[in-house]
């Protein structure tokens, strides 16, 4: 086996509070509060050794990173150890003191969240009036200093049509790169879905009006465009690989491949609490699980693409197929694509309404699939 | 970018939030920006640490062609090469 190569990345859930519940919230449904939280010295520790073990992005993340009244302490700590500091807010939460202390100690960049280009339907989406108005100033904030921005919008059912205009809306707010996600569906989309997914004929029109702006926008933003799954031919090369390149560190120390591992059963995975950062990555039998290709099954074994898309997502093929090592059912070639487009018939709609805002408590999940 | 903005009087230089690192785990310089980083070899960090601001493009370019003993021409392709990624990737300023 090639030796495993270092970490670029690493996503730090500082918490799971967050004033906002947009329905597609990719935490999971049930969520540790406050007091499960790792502490100030726990987590500093972990910034150092993600340092030492080569991590260049420290993605602070949430929940809303700006709900942990250390985000300054710990923000300094990651740039002082030499981590790339990316802030991902909802903007919520941030007061203009705590911005411009988060950029005194060598905050890198901003990732901020929209729910919409539309205020109303934006702090709709959201749950939170008067959130869309909050983006707005940390928004220019931001553009003052000249530090980077990038903006990030998930995409569904209600705000598809406005897509390519949040791209505009980015571009007026002086950002240097958009996410155009489309909504993939887990934790809280995955319990939405119904009420999320839109048409086929709604996707595809959002999806090239937002590449057409392309060229339209070169050398001004960049677009990262996250395609809608549940329409596509093969499956994304989820995180890049599982456990290849990134991993999350949850608000309690467990360090994960992405943000819905723990949704599959019988993987261990260990914690940053009690053993070294370095020796979660590398030996935790969790990521070991699905590195590499050795763990696939036809017809990923025998394809081509394995080493493009490895496979698709695992947590996706646990929950359509049942299985995490099977194919992810995305791909055409998959013996169960039929249940996409199944689920796609059945969930895919223009009616908005009816979803469940994500909340703390906990929720009893009623099978989705 | 038109090729009237990257004459050899433009002074690029790399915008804020993108920087140039030593990694000392992987033994090599990386260039970091929002979500990305790419691996440079020698000649990147030595087009790259000249890109200051102040310096114009000709003058990066005379004395890489020095420094290197190479075909000027093939060296201010290989700068604009690099440059103009950059700049369609939101890393550099003119």
């Amino acid at each position: 086996m090639k030796p495993l190569p270092p970490p670029t990345g690493m996503l730090a859930e500082l918490t799971y509070r967050c004033p906002l519940s947009c329905p597609y919230c990719s935490n999971p449904l049930e969520m540790a509060g406050r007091d499960a939280e790792m502490s100030t010295q726990e987590w500093k520790r972990i910034f150092s050794q993600a340092a030492e073990i080569g991590v260049l992005h420290a993605h602070l993340s949430g929940g809303e990173p700006a709900s942990r009244r250390d985000l300054l302490e710990l923000t300094a700590h990651a740039a002082q150890v030499g981590l790339y500091t990316n802030l991902i807010t909802s903007g919520v939460g941030l007061t203009k003191k705590l911005f411009d202390d988060l950029v005194a100690v060598g905050l890198d960049h901003v990732q901020l969240s929209i729910q919409d280009a539309e205020p109303e339907s934006a702090d709709a989406i959201g749950g939170y009036r008067g959130g869309f108005a909050k983006k707005l100033e940390v928004a220019n904030w931001v553009a003052e200093t000249g530090m980077p921005l990038t903006v990030n919008a998930v995409i569904h059912r209600i705000n598809i049509s406005r897509a390519a205009e949040m791209v505009d809306f980015a571009v007026k707010l002086g950002a240097r790169r958009i996410e155009i996600a489309h909504t993939q569906y887990y934790g809280w989309a995955l319990r939405n879905r119904a009420h999320l997914m839109p048409t086929r004929a709604q996707s595809e029109k959002a999806y090239a009006e937002v590449e057409a702006r392309r060229e339209l926008y070169k050398g001004r933003i960049v677009i990262d465009h996250v395609a809608p799954d549940y329409h596509a031919k093969y499956p994304k090369a989820c995180m890049s690989g599982w456990g290849r390149l990134t991993f999350n560190v949850t608000p309690t120390g467990k360090v994960l491949p992405c943000h819905a591992a723990e949704t599959i059963p019988n993987l261990e995975f260990w914690n940053a609490r009690e053993k070294s950062l370095g020796d979660c990555w590398a030996d935790s039998p969790g990521f070991n699980a699905f590195r590499g290709t050795d763990w696939m099954k036809e017809p990923c074994r025998s394809c081509e693409r394995k080493n493009e898309d490895f496979g698709g997502c695992r947590c996706q093929a646990l929950a359509l197929a049942g299985d995490a090592a099977a194919t992810d059912p995305i791909c055409s070639k998959s013996p169960l694509h039929h249940l996409i487009g199944e689920i796609a018939a059945r969930e895919s709609s223009d009616e908005v309404g009816g979803f469940t805002p994500r909340r703390m408590a906990p929720v009893k999940v009623v099978g989705d699939v | 970018m038109t090729e009237d903005d990257f004459t050899g009087e433009a002074r690029p230089y790399l915008l804020r939030g993108v920087r140039l690192k030593h990694d000392q785990v992987r033994k090599c310089w990386v260039l970091l920006a929002p979500e990305r980083f790419l691996r440079l070899n020698g000649i990147s960090v030595d087009i790259l640490q000249r890109c200051d601001g102040a310096a114009p493009l000709a003058r990066i370019v005379d004395e890489l062609t020095q420094k290197y003993q190479a075909d000027r021409a093939v060296v201010e392709r290989d700068v604009r090469a690099l440059l103009a990624g950059l700049y369609d990737k939101r890393m550099l300023g003119l």
